[in-house]
């Protein structure tokens, strides 16, 4: 049996010639130092990208991409479809897992100089990866056509229309028309599913070709410097020395890593289930909050937080500069120290990058700065700031409520964080202040001189210089002689 | 092998190159005619009835949608597009884009408080679609509009934004 089964490989290797490529890609040394757990988060990103290959053609044999019948083949997939539920959920969640994993692998890459000479093309097709990462992210994001999809690609156009001259083509050409329309998901279909796959295969290849010619790094040692001219000859040195084959001494741990992750990708699939899709893509349904898939929320906060005047400029460069430098960085430090042990400003790097993005993540979660819509008519007064209050103030009670301050401002914990809380205001505006931010607004908040009567602000303010802990006095005018609290 | 041969090789090789040099530059302009026909077009927009004056009182902001007057077959929803009409009084309005003037996100009318919000960023504008607070660098984008046969109609088909508000 075995040695018919010697024979017939024979047969097929004199033919298909593929036996002696393989043996030598499985058996070619590498630094016993370099087969470490560290080592195993780009061969994971891989195996995820297969798994999206085989669910993304699973769901496109169902999905259909025309804008009047998308979201309907999205609610077929979640609820009729047989299993329709749980490939949309793996391919929604391996999504998150490849961009994840990829990040990781970068942030390994750069810390232990992986990139450096000559390593600095596989670094560089390791950032086109990332960028096609993060388009079929997006363009993934615009397939689940739904609220979320159609508001977010009037984000993108928004954002492209800034740009001076071109703008309103760069818009017409993304949309695929004048307006958000059949076009617009016709042609993310086709970068989702055609162009960018293609581009991501080629790189993953290049990718995979350059890190077996040029050999996988070697540990980092400190003190172990790059030089152009001798690089080259230490490395092999160094595999001569200390080499293993990569199968299995290598191999070993990128397979065990590889099936954990594929394992919790599916029971996380299972447990969370699919992504969506939320409303349909009905642009007349305004009732809605938009927000964007997790690994864009932090632009979502950048574009929240950044000084107005700021914007456009930031907006059309911030990208070019940033990409500029992520391209740039192996020919701006393609030698010297390979360890982050003695490349401080790197690890400060990563770790600036890593909290800030990740705080930028965080606050879009909740998005303080977005005003509940809905907190003037669903959130109630809490009942201590109504008990025992004249009838003037519960008047001004009934009226911040009524008039939307609660859609900014939160009482008792709840309601809008775009203003401040108003549960301590007494304390911080004396009444004719209170009165001149209401009218006049300022500090972002709008003026309410048009759409206030003189008794309605008046009844506010009543209300507001209330809302003062019983402990705590309330501001006054200190150009004033002190006068007794009972007059407040 | 004589040098006539050769020469005559070269040549082919040379006249291959040409004559692929000219297919490609042919085949290429159709694909990039096809792929930038959407940014050729200068304006999209069409005179768009929205209905009986009737539908909007005096002095009120109410919401209204037409639909794509550019639109296909398959657009499905998408062809509904919404947009705010303030009616002044009589003749006079005002129809306010949807979209803020931020990125594009579809401000809210509150009667009570007399401001659009947005829920993207925080963007706040008046009832007469000035800039309120927060982001948004520029007044709610306007429709050009007119009174005709006792019917609103707008000027209307583009997604407004920064580099083309003139809708």
């Amino acid at each position: 049996m075995n040695e018919r089964l010697t024979r017939l490989g024979r047969w097929f290797d004199a033919r298909l010639q593929l036996g002696e490529a393989i043996a030598s890609v499985a058996e070619h040394p590498v630094p016993r130092s370099s087969a470490s757990w560290w080592y195993v988060f780009g061969s994971a990103t891989l195996v995820v990208f297969v798994l999206q290959v085989v669910t993304g053609i699973c769901l496109a044999t169902v999905y259909t991409p025309a804008a009047d019948r998308a979201w309907d083949s999205l609610i077929y997939l979640n609820y009729s479809q047989p299993l329709g539920w749980y490939l949309r959920a793996l391919h929604g969640w391996g999504s998150n897992f490849m961009v994840a994993l990829m990040i990781i692998h970068m942030i390994q890459v750069f810390l232990f100089g992986a990139y450096k000479y000559p390593r600095e093309l596989t670094w560089v097709a390791g950032c086109v990866l990332l960028l096609c990462t993060l388009g079929m992210a997006f363009t993934g994001q615009v397939l689940r056509f739904d609220q979320n999809a159609y508001w977010g690609l009037g984000i993108g156009a928004s954002m492209a229309g800034r740009a001076p001259i071109v703008g309103s083509k760069i818009v017409a050409l993304m949309l695929g028309g004048p307006i958000i329309a059949a076009d617009t998901l016709s042609r993310f279909f086709a970068l989702h599913v055609f162009v960018i796959p293609a581009i991501l295969m080629g790189f993953v290849g290049l990718h995979l070709f350059l890190v077996l010619r040029l050999g996988i790094n070697d540990w980092p040692m400190p003190g172990r410097i790059v030089s152009r001219s001798t690089y080259r000859r230490q490395y092999e040195e160094l595999v001569r020395a200390d080499g293993e084959p990569f199968v299995p001494y290598a191999a070993q741990k990128d397979i065990v890593f590889a099936g954990l992750i594929i394992l919790s990708l599916l029971v996380v699939a299972a447990i969370a289930g699919p992504i969506g899709p939320n409303g349909p893509p009905d642009p007349t349904i305004i009732q809605t909050v938009p927000r964007p898939d997790f690994f864009f929320l932090w632009l979502f906060s950048v574009f929240a937080l950044l000084p107005p005047w700021t914007e456009t400029v930031l907006m059309l460069t911030g990208p070019v500069l940033a990409l500029g430098l992520l391209f740039a960085l192996p020919f701006i430090s393609g030698t010297g120290e390979k360890s982050w042990r003695r490349r401080p400003f790197s690890v400060v790097i990563v770790i600036l990058v890593v909290t800030t993005i990740g705080s930028l993540t965080w606050l879009g979660t909740f998005s303080p700065w977005s005003p509940h819509m809905n907190a003037w008519s669903a959130v109630p007064t809490p009942i201590e700031y109504v008990k025992g209050r004249a009838p003037l103030e519960l008047q001004g009670a009934l009226l911040v409520q009524s008039k939307q301050c609660r859609n900014c401002h939160a009482l008792g914990g709840r309601g809008g964080m775009r203003g401040p809380a108003l549960d301590r205001t007494a304390t911080r505006l004396t009444r004719s202040q209170m009165v001149r931010q209401i009218l006049q607004g300022g500090g972002n908040m709008p003026a309410y001189g048009s759409n206030l009567s003189p008794a309605e602000v008046n009844a506010i303010v009543a209300f507001l210089a209330t809302m003062h802990p019983p402990g705590q006095p309330p501001a006054r005018n200190s150009a004033r002689p002190a006068i007794p609290a009972s007059s407040n | 092998m004589d040098s006539s041969t050769d020469t005559r090789r070269h040549f082919l090789f040379r006249l291959g190159i040409a004559i692929n040099a000219v297919a490609v530059v042919l085949f290429a302009r159709p694909i990039i005619g096809y792929l930038l026909s959407p940014a050729r077009r200068f304006t999209w927009l069409d005179w768009i009835p929205l209905g009986p004056l009737t539908d909007y009182p005096e002095n009120q902001t109410r919401l209204a949608a037409y639909e794509n007057p550019f639109k296909k077959k398959w657009d499905g929803e998408t062809a509904k597009i919404p947009c705010w009409v303030r009616r002044l009084t009589g003749k006079q309005f005002q129809v306010f884009a949807i979209n803020c003037t931020h990125l594009g996100c579809p401000v809210r009318w509150f009667a009570e408080s007399g401001l659009f919000m947005c829920p993207c960023h925080g963007g706040a504008f008046y009832s007469d679609g000035r800039h309120a607070s927060g982001p948004p660098p520029r007044a709610l984008y306007q429709y050009k509009y007119k009174v005709e046969a006792d019917k609103l109609w707008i000027y209307a088909g583009e997604l407004p934004t920064l580099g083309h508000p003139e809708v």
